[in-house]
């Protein structure tokens, strides 16, 4: 069993009990455990099922890299599912769940499927889909559905808070370990700005547990010493808990800072995503060790050797009273020889290798434990727990010479460095043979906009395994960084003191002869449940590239993302295509490093700041009168304003019948407003427009169509000529950025030489619409001394004045078809102007109305409405606008395009009005019907629906769409089809169904 | 008579700083050939400071020229001023090419003061905030979270934001969500 042990443990405070639970058991640890040291502590070396076959899984690893002990972690609010225990700090009242079981960690049914594990080979999965064909749906879905997946998802809101943080530095430094702490400290000598993060807690990394001495003490000394010089640097900035998730162009840096995971009481951010600028990119991100591949590697008890180093070094816990360690290298005596300081008793180290001389496997023979060489695992024993090991030769096939009782094993196949980040932005790697791993190529560097290398990997992370080799690399590389940085350094050497090691010999599969019922039980990836044998079933299937295989077999994907499995992989893959493993190369390493949270990502967008909301000078008047929004682009409007009981369409017809007959306002603010000014003002306008406007006085208004380069309608609105250079564009609501974007674009681009200055000056003005028959008489009682008569500001003209004591611009323009001035006063006038027109209009019953008031009055007069209309395939000419189309004109923007044949095609449907029989509204986008059914079944059409309203004023519904040869039927009649499936008589009409003439509005 | 106001009048958060809407300012977008001597002449004769440089703003006695394009300035000044100042702009600056227009209500001022200042703004726009790097003089027009906005320094731990009359309220939001107390960094 694992146990904690009596003394030691440099991380741990014994002092400070902390409680938890895990499946509802209630457990205890210390102050600095992560979950994973506490789990075993307390003998839970069971801690998940996996993820095909439900087997047993123990922890494995110490630190990110972990692949089974992934947990439900917190509840309600607080629950995130798929959490490393080896990556979780222990904290008061942590609650986690193990996962992917049913109905419990310790009985699960879906173990069974191991059994079925030879109908469930490589690229079951995909097989599935395909033969025999209907089994997919109603036998292997359901079945994958019920039994495949990790963690839950989260189902209530998340109570916490979330920020970014944005960073610029000359040098970040990526992994605390001491090749980053040294680079820190030859950077920050130097006076270059440098960033340090460190993932875990701790600063170091591995040193202090591989018991290396700097300059004649202890490693913990030189680390606590460096951390003190480093944090006294001005120039310096350290940060524990977080971690570098991933390095993109130009020296841009994602980093995932963990503040209050280890401490969720906190009134603080949980996560915090630093969005880093960095200048030179170091990474000191260290290694992983390889897992060996041996027959039953999986069973809860066998764990990498360096990670049961670290749970008894840092957290004094004992895997287990007694533990094989197997290995290729000299580096996983140092577990044996840490075991047995401890007290704990090491049966045997099995040795692949021939020979094992090195200064470690010579102190561990010295310390009395047996080594036995050229020997390998034949088989492990146990269920949920190793109870012994099978030995064999590993030069043989597995005949077992021997068996030993155990009750866990500590397995090192060698190490290979975190080249993750390095490789983010396109470094690149060279296979070294003497480790057996891959390691960066400084001659190909991740290459930023100036063409020189902005990524360095310094220490393990470059492949060097000896701690003097790791200063060395630190010293060289913080000295070409601050060159490249243009500042002076000068370095100091360190001494490092320690054992040298011999070369590990490569180990694919333990033993090599291993017949294929023992591969079927050599576990490559744990998460994913690929074996040795499926890696090779997908070989002989044809996959070669290594990526394809990644794929088919799962093999290195899901939350770890293959940092145990990749380079075991393909050394399997290598092998059976009788290929070197530089020549099947890595699959591709992304962003980020390890899974970071969604909250992170979100930062501090959601709840009320999920997104901009756009106002209006008038959005709290509009709140305080009950209105029901619409959302139009990040904007709100009032769709309308319900008073009482009345439900909107009776809001509606109100709110119609109050405008047409007396008066109605309108707040029109959010209509975009471009002023655009100069010389070639003209010009420029005859270009944006379809019309002519160079020709408009000033003083006056005209109503205009952009288009496209390619001819389609993209905006409409009045313009204004303020003066001889000068134009007022007014756009839609949701145009303004985008057509203001397209005036500057064809400026900027394409006529950069013409004198047109433009500028979006939408919010300056807080515009209202002030309509219906007695507008005028309202604005008249205001006073001000404008001349607002129809002969002094007739239809389509414009001035500017006082309205009462506001600086008011006065548009008499109509999108209702009732007289109506358009009153642009500034925006910080516009409240008490809005409550001016209603305290002066409530004789006239001025009544507010909403958008979709506007809209139906605008559809009874057969105005047509940007995004109704029009949907990125309609041109000017076909909603009948030919007469806003200038012939005169050489040129504008659209003009080509409208000339192509498919424009000028007869058969393109055009707009008319749409009157049914019965008086019912036709249904939203539904479309006229036409004679027999298309090439797939489908019965043919002859025109849509693209306005449909209920029109209080005429009593009846109205409608306008687009109908094939529509102009030229005026009067048939034609079938719009239902969703039930029957169809409404409707009659082709003029789409102008209110006062045709323009009576009212010309008054 | 009635009263102009500002785009959130009043509203005041205290946190690592304090953000408090400005009220009304004046501001005028000059755009021009800013290499013209007419064009610096004017601007210096109306807004009382020389065009400044590439991200910078120049601080005038009644208010700043702050640079916002290569062909653009922002001449602050009192609310009241604004289209006076524009109209002596067009006036000096006839036959000119140019575009002087009065933006002071489409726009909100935030002030953000105290220690934490460059931290919450850190927080929301893609800046290098390094005291080596922004100092007073510098501006940058950039974003804040979802929204465009320029700031400036106004003092030691003090700045003054400028973004788009509608969004103000999200503005002020996000910036007291970020000086919310926890979230202190620590990292100028």
């Amino acid at each position: 069993m694992s146990t904690r042990l009596g003394t030691g443990g440099r991380l741990i405070d014994r002092t400070h009990k902390l409680n938890f639970s895990f499946n509802g058991k209630r457990l205890k640890g210390f102050a600095g455990d992560t979950l994973a040291a506490a789990l075993m502590a307390e003998n839970q070396m069971l801690v998940g099922r996996s993820f095909k076959y439900h087997r047993p899984r123990g922890i494995v690893a110490a630190g990110a890299e972990e692949p089974n002990a992934l947990m439900n972690m917190g509840r309600g609010a607080k629950f995130e599912p798929n959490q490393r225990a080896t990556t979780t700090e222990l904290c008061e009242g942590l609650t986690a769940a193990s996962q992917n079981h049913w109905p419990s960690l310790e009985y699960d049914i879906g173990a069974l499927n191991q059994y079925a594990a030879r109908v469930l080979p490589a690229g079951f999965y995909y097989k599935t889909f395909i033969h025999p064909r209907p089994f997919w749906k109603h036998v292997f879905e359901p079945i994958i559905r019920q039994s495949a997946g990790l963690g839950q998802a989260p189902k209530d809101r998340d109570s916490d808070r979330y920020e970014h943080f944005h960073a610029d530095v000359d040098v970040l430094i990526i992994g605390g370990g001491v090749a980053g702490l040294q680079s820190a400290v030859i950077a920050g000598r130097a006076g270059a700005r440098v960033l340090l993060l460190e993932q875990t807690a701790h600063w170091g990394g591995r040193a202090p547990v591989d018991g290396v001495e700097v300059d004649g003490q202890a490693a913990d000394i030189w680390i606590n010493n460096t951390v003190q010089a480093l944090e006294a640097m001005p120039n310096v900035r350290l940060r524990a808990r977080c971690m570098g998730a991933g390095v993109y162009d130009h020296g841009s840096v994602l980093a995932y800072e963990r503040l209050t995971d280890h401490a969720p009481q906190t009134d603080a951010p949980r996560h915090r995503l630093w969005k880093i600028r960095a200048h030179q990119i170091i990474t000191a991100t260290g290694a992983i060790e390889r897992p060996l591949s041996f027959a039953g590697n999986d069973i809860p008890g066998v764990m990498l050797a360096a990670a049961i180093r670290d749970y008894v070094v840092n957290y004094a816990v004992s895997p287990g009273d007694r533990t094989v360690i197997v290995t290729n290298n000299d580096d996983a005596y140092r577990t044996a020889i840490a075991l047995h300081h401890a007290g704990l008793m090491v049966p045997c180290i099995v040795d692949a290798r021939p020979t094992a001389t090195g200064a470690l496997p010579e102190q561990a023979r010295a310390l009395g434990i047996p080594v036995k060489t050229g020997t390998a695992i034949a088989k492990v024993k146990g269920g949920k727990r190793v109870t012994g090991v099978a030995l064999c030769q590993q030069a043989g096939e597995g005949s077992v010479t021997e068996e030993i009782a155990c009750d866990a094993v500590g397995m090192s196949g060698g190490w290979s460095p975190v080249v993750h980040l390095w490789s983010h932005c396109g470094g690149k790697l060279n296979w070294e043979d003497q480790g057996q791993f891959f390691r960066p190529d400084p001659a190909r560097a991740p290459i930023s906009h100036d063409g020189n290398a902005f990524v360095s990997a310094v220490g393990s992370a470059d492949g060097h395994m000896l701690t003097q080799a790791v200063f060395d690399s630190a010293a060289a590389i913080g000295t070409e960084i601050a060159t490249r940085l243009g500042r002076k350094v000068a370095t100091e050497p360190v001494n490092v003191t320690g054992p040298q090691e011999q070369p590990l010999v490569p180990v694919w599969v333990m033993p090599q002869g291993a017949p294929v019922e023992a591969r079927s039980k050599m576990w490559l990836d744990f998460q994913n449940d690929v074996k040795v044998s499926d890696v090779q079933l997908a070989a002989r299937e044809g996959y070669e590239s290594v990526e394809h295989t990644k794929r088919y077999t799962t093999l290195g994907m899901a939350t770890d993302q293959g940092k145990l499995s990749n380079i075991n992989g393909l050394a399997i893959l290598a092998n059976e295509l009788n290929a070197r493993i530089p020549e099947v190369g890595t699959t591709t390493f992304r962003p980020p490093y390890t899974p970071i949270s969604m909250g992170a990502i979100a930062g501090e967008a959601r709840g009320d700041i999920f997104q901009p909301l756009r106002r209006t000078p008038l959005h709290d008047w509009h709140e305080d009168h009950g209105a029901h929004w619409e959302p139009v682009g990040h904007w709100r409007r009032p769709y309308c304003f319900p008073r009482g009981e009345e439900t909107h369409a009776q809001a509606v017809a109100r709110e119609i019948k109050a405008t047409r007959t007396s008066l109605g306002l309108l707040d029109a603010s959010t209509l975009g407003k471009i002023v655009v000014k100069g010389p070639d003002a003209g010009r420029f306008m005859d270009m944006l427009y379809t019309n002519m406007m160079s020709t408009l006085q000033p003083g006056k208004c005209r109503y205009g169509l952009m288009c496209s380069e390619n001819g389609f309608l993209m905006d409409d609105g009045v313009v204004a000529r303020i003066d001889e250079d000068t134009f007022l564009c007014h756009t839609t609501t949701g145009g303004a950025d985008r057509i203001h974007a397209h005036m500057e674009d064809w400026l900027q681009c394409e006529w950069w030489d013409w004198k047109v200055f433009t500028a979006n000056i939408t919010e300056q003005w807080a515009q209202i619409a002030v309509v219906g028959p007695n507008a005028r008489k309202l604005l008249q009682k205001l006073g001000g001394g404008m001349d607002l008569s129809a002969s002094a500001l007739p239809f389509m003209g414009w001035a500017e004045g006082k309205i009462g004591d506001f600086d008011a611009r006065v548009f008499r323009i109509s999108f209702s078809g009732e007289l109506s001035f358009e009153v642009a006063v500034p925006a910080s006038q516009g409240r008490a102007f809005w409550d001016a027109l209603h305290a002066a209009g409530a004789e006239f019953n001025a009544t507010p109305y909403g958008t979709e008031a506007l809209h139906v009055m605008r559809a009874e007069k057969g105005f047509i409405m940007i995004g109704d209309e029009t949907d990125g395939t309609v041109i000017p000419q076909d909603l009948g606008l030919g007469w806003a189309i200038s012939k005169k004109k050489d040129d504008y923007l659209g003009k080509r395009a409208q000339e192509r044949a498919h424009m000028i095609d007869p058969a393109r449907w055009k707009l008319v009005g749409l009157e049914t029989l019965d008086g019912s509204v036709l249904p939203d986008g539904c479309y006229a019907v036409a004679e027999g059914v298309n090439a797939n079944g489908q019965r043919n059409t002859q025109g849509r629906v693209t306005s449909t309203y209920h029109s209080p004023t005429l009593s009846k519904g109205i409608a306008i769409g687009l109908v094939l040869h529509g102009p030229d039927r005026m009067g048939e009649i034609i079938e719009f089809n239902k969703v039930d499936g029957g169809v409404i008589r409707t009659r082709i009409v003029s789409p102008v169904f209110y006062d045709p003439e323009g009576e009212k509005q010309n008054v | 008579m009635f009263n102009s106001v500002s785009a959130l009048p009043g509203a005041f958060s205290a946190g690592a700083a304090t953000v408090s809407e400005a009220g009304l300012v004046g501001m005028v977008t000059l755009k021009a050939d800013l290499t013209d001597k007419k064009v610096a002449a004017a601007v210096f004769e109306v807004g009382g400071a020389k065009i400044p440089g590439q991200r910078c703003i120049e601080i005038a006695p009644a208010g700043a020229i702050a640079w916002m394009a290569p062909d653009e300035v922002l001449i602050v000044c009192s609310h009241a001023d604004a289209p006076g100042v524009v109209a002596d702009l067009d006036a000096k600056l006839t036959g000119t090419h140019h575009l002087a227009v009065n933006v002071s209500d489409a726009r909100v001022v935030f002030d953000i003061q105290g220690p934490g200042a460059r931290e919450i703004l850190a927080k929301l726009a893609p800046v290098d905030l390094h005291p080596d790097s922004f100092q007073p003089g510098e501006l940058r027009r950039t974003r804040i979270a979802q929204v465009a906005a320029a700031f400036w320094m106004t003092g030691d731990d003090a700045f003054r934001l400028v973004t788009f009359r509608s969004v103000a309220q999200y503005a002020f939001d996000v910036l007291a969500m970020s000086a919310k107390p926890g979230g202190e960094v620590r990292y100028f």
